[in-house]
């Protein structure tokens, strides 16, 4: 029936030199047989997502398996401590990162006993499938075909579409890489029940393993373990051997004829896909209730004798590769493939969730690159290109800096596979310019974003303090409003008393009051009715609500200036002089009280001024 | 003749009509120059190019009264951008409004920190938390790295940090080849 089933095929790709039979000859190294290194350094941050933070500190004993790090977020990954031990400290050391640059990690001296915290078994079936998902984050279980991606944000269906097809990547195209061969050859039964857990959380109907056609030890170990489990819904699918067969999209293109177009999922077309690795560390986390803290290593390259290790995460990767025998002449490590690997900073950096493979590279072994000639423009690159993009333009782009124009040649769908760069005749490091202008667009995507931000806040800054300054005025306003309309209330007895003069300062009591109490009906219809006397010139009839405010506004002015003369000089003498004046000299004394009270008023807002 | 003065003045009155509609009906808010310039600008709020703010420098490149050359944080590459934008002729940086720095954020030492507000009424985008007599703290994500609270300090306790790269926001070079001397043999 397998052999029935029609494949299909993805455009470009390039068939380098495999060197896997010298790393698969022998099985896989244990656990026990590998020696535990003298200290253990475990970066915090070792997947896609959120920074964990750190749950332990130095001097604290951890046990293995222990969480150090918990997850931030949901879309992060816990990290936990491979060994039983002490922490030493919990600093920023070196990362397995081209960079060189260092991550916050756990130092941990083994104390050689190996002790593991209890690890009950989850009863999956039995609990809602979000809780399981966050078992598994809480287990580190994040992708370990290399991309590191929290796998349980992956186990989950498209919104608009059921998952049809769970695709587990078996194909492991990159030369020198033979863990998931090894992995597959000798717990293929392990990795059958990880897929069994991740079928049912995805409700798929069907999974197809998707397996190169070299490695038919690893086929018939799968279809053996499916025969015993009895489960005709699980197939193991030899591909043709052809890099990178193993990309998601290019696996998931081969086995199903599905195409995913740019800006889109696999999950909007009712596919998933997962490395045998993921599926290997699903089954552990749950069914052995084991985080995830080893991993299937290959050590190939300038070694005596190549080999799959399984390794625990924080080993230091000359401590893993001086197992196997390092020789003469090694300069460096290379971590992942030849193809898609990144160069380490140095030798002893720890291994991390996404070390499949460590490659000792040495100049006889890796030739330094021939220099960089010019671009002939004779499009072998765009043959090569599994994902149908135009290396030679984006090249140019990327070259030029020009990175719109780089975007608009979909340079994000680059999934750096490195098959351009091989073909490429003038020997151009195509990957590393696609690289450097990917890195430098997201730089500017997060100054862009941290720019929109900051006006925002500005904006808003500026807003705020604009409607402070109002209410403030208001406020201050309605306060001198109601002093000046109390003040009144006690005029208004002697107002027989003073004639002429002081029916100004009556009318603008009244629409002081009124101002002040708006509400009141009754008070604020009064008001034209004492408005005439100071608007004779005016024709008679109601005061249209624009000469109401500048009257408003002209008492307010009024009242402020008299609360300022009230304050220079004492209340009684004031009170007895106001009735004495003559209204021009009056009118002088309220101008002089308001250039007063706008220095005031200016002296107070000028440090408020001064800062911005 | 008086026929086509009718049909002239008819036209004009048609295509008037129709332009006068078109202007209310496809009314542009705001000058939409100013937003452009202002998305290049990077937002820092500092006043170095003598202005109160990116928004209102982006509005006087905007009306001719200010030179591009005049905003130090967006340096030589904003330069570039707002000539394109612009179509005028590139200059290189003002040195009267400052020279441009690596992005920085600022950093309260808090032991010496006497919670006076002074710089939290200095900061244009409220990135510092505090309250009176209380010790004060930079949001650093928040922080555009303008040096405006620097000035008002009383105890001068605040200092600025450079961003250093970390591994998430590390960037790839640019490819380069180192060239080798060909060694010469000796004659």
């Amino acid at each position: 029936m397998n052999a029935l089933r029609r494949l299909f095929s993805f455009n470009g790709g390039v068939k380098p030199e495999t060197h896997k039979h010298a790393s698969t000859r022998e099985p896989i190294v244990p656990l026990a047989d590998l020696p535990l290194p003298p200290v253990f350094v475990v970066p915090l941050h070792q997947s896609v997502g959120g920074m964990p933070t750190p749950l332990v500190s130095a001097g604290d004993r951890v046990l293995k398996g222990q969480r150090i790090g918990g997850a931030d977020g949901n879309f992060s990954s816990a990290v936990h401590a491979p060994t039983s031990g002490l922490v030493r400290a919990v600093e920023p050391r070196t990362m397995a990162h081209t960079s060189g640059l260092t991550l916050l990690s756990v130092v941990i001296e083994p104390d050689g006993r190996d002790e593991w915290m209890p690890t009950p078994p989850l009863d999956w079936r039995a609990m809602e499938p979000d809780a399981v998902r966050s078992w598994l984050r809480d287990a580190g279980v994040v992708g370990l075909g290399g991309a590191v991606f929290p796998s349980h944000m992956k186990l989950r269906a498209g919104r608009a579409t059921p998952l049809r097809t769970l695709v587990i990547n078996g194909a492991e195209c990159e030369p020198f890489i033979t863990c998931d061969d090894l992995l597959m050859r000798e717990r293929a039964a392990a990795i059958l029940g990880g897929i069994a857990i991740m079928r049912e959380l995805l409700g798929a109907a069907e999974v197809l393993i998707g397996v190169e056609d070299n490695k038919p030890e690893a086929i018939a170990s799968l279809r053996a373990a499916c025969a015993a489990r009895g489960d005709a819904t699980i197939q193991t699918v030899a591909v043709p051997t052809r890099y990178p067969a193993g990309g998601a999209k290019q696996l998931i293109r081969v086995l199903t004829g599905i195409e995913v177009p740019h800006g889109r999922r696999s999950t909007d077309y009712g596919v998933q896909c997962f490395n045998v690795g993921t599926a290997h560390a699903i089954q552990q986390a749950i069914e052995l209730g084991r985080p995830l803290i080893s991993r299937i290593v290959t050590v190939a390259g300038n070694v005596a004798s190549p080999r799959n290790y399984e390794v625990l995460f924080g080993t230091p990767m000359d401590f893993l590769v001086r197992q196997a025998g390092l020789l003469e002449g090694t300069t460096g490590f290379i971590m992942g493939g030849p193809m898609m690997g990144y160069r380490m900073p140095a030798l002893d950096v720890p291994v991390i969730k996404a070390t499949n493979c460590i490659i000792a590279s040495s100049p006889a072994l890796f030739a330094p690159p021939p220099p960089e000639m010019p671009c002939i423009r004779c499009g072998e690159c765009a043959r090569a290109c599994p994902t149908d993009l135009q290396p030679f333009e984006m090249y140019w782009h990327a070259r030029a800096r020009n990175f719109g124009k780089v975007q608009e040649y979909n340079l994000f769908d680059c999934i750096e596979c490195g098959c351009c760069s091989f073909v490429c005749p003038s020997h151009i490091p195509l990957v590393d310019y696609y690289r450097f202008a990917k890195t430098e667009i997201w730089d500017r995507e997060r100054k862009k974003e941290s720019a929109d931000e900051a006006r925002v806040r500005f904006e808003a800054r500026n807003e705020r303090i604009e409607r402070e300054k109002r209410e403030k005025s208001e406020k201050l306003a309605a306060r001198t409003s109601a002093a000046r309309a109390q003040a009144s209330v006690a005029d208004a007895a002697d107002a027989p008393a003073a004639p002429g003069p002081d029916r100004q300062a009556l009318v603008a009591a009244a629409l002081a009051r009124a101002q002040a109490a708006p509400t009141a009906p009754g008070e604020a219809r009064a008001t034209p009715a004492a408005a005439p006397p100071e608007e004779t010139a005016t024709p008679p009839g109601p005061t249209a609500p624009a000469d109401k405010n500048a009257l408003i506004e002209a008492a307010i002015a009024r009242a402020k200036a008299r609360k300022e003369a009230a304050g220079d000089a004492p209340a009684a003498p004031a009170a007895t002089a106001r009735k004495e004046r003559s209204p021009e000299e009056k009118q002088a004394l309220i101008d002089a009280a308001i250039a007063r009270a706008r220095e005031k008023k200016q002296a107070a807002d000028s440090p408020d001024k001064e800062a911005p | 003749m008086i026929a086509a003065l009718i049909v002239m003045a008819g036209l004009a009155l048609f295509i008037g009509a129709v332009l006068g509609y078109a202007s209310l009906r496809f009314k542009v808010e705001g000058d939409p120059l100013v937003e452009k310039i202002d998305a290049i600008l990077p937002q820092t709020q500092c006043g170095q190019c003598g202005f109160p703010g990116c928004k209102p420098y982006a509005t006087a490149i905007a009306n001719g009264e200010a030179e591009i050359n005049q905003c130090p944080p967006g340096g030589d590459d904003g330069i570039h951008k707002l000539a394109d934008l612009l179509g005028r002729e590139y200059k290189p940086l003002n040195a009267d409004n400052g020279v441009e720095k690596p992005r920085a954020v600022a950093f309260i030492a808090e032991d010496l920190c006497i919670g006076c507000t002074l710089c939290l009424q200095a900061c244009p985008v409220d990135a510092i938390a505090g309250a009176a007599k209380q010790m004060h703290t930079i949001l650093a994500p928040l922080c555009t790295g303008c040096e405006l609270c620097i000035a008002p300090c009383p105890v001068d306790c605040i200092a600025m940090h450079p961003i250093e790269e970390t591994v998430d926001t590390w960037k790839w070079r640019y490819p380069t080849f180192t060239l080798k001397p060909v060694e010469r043999q000796a004659a």
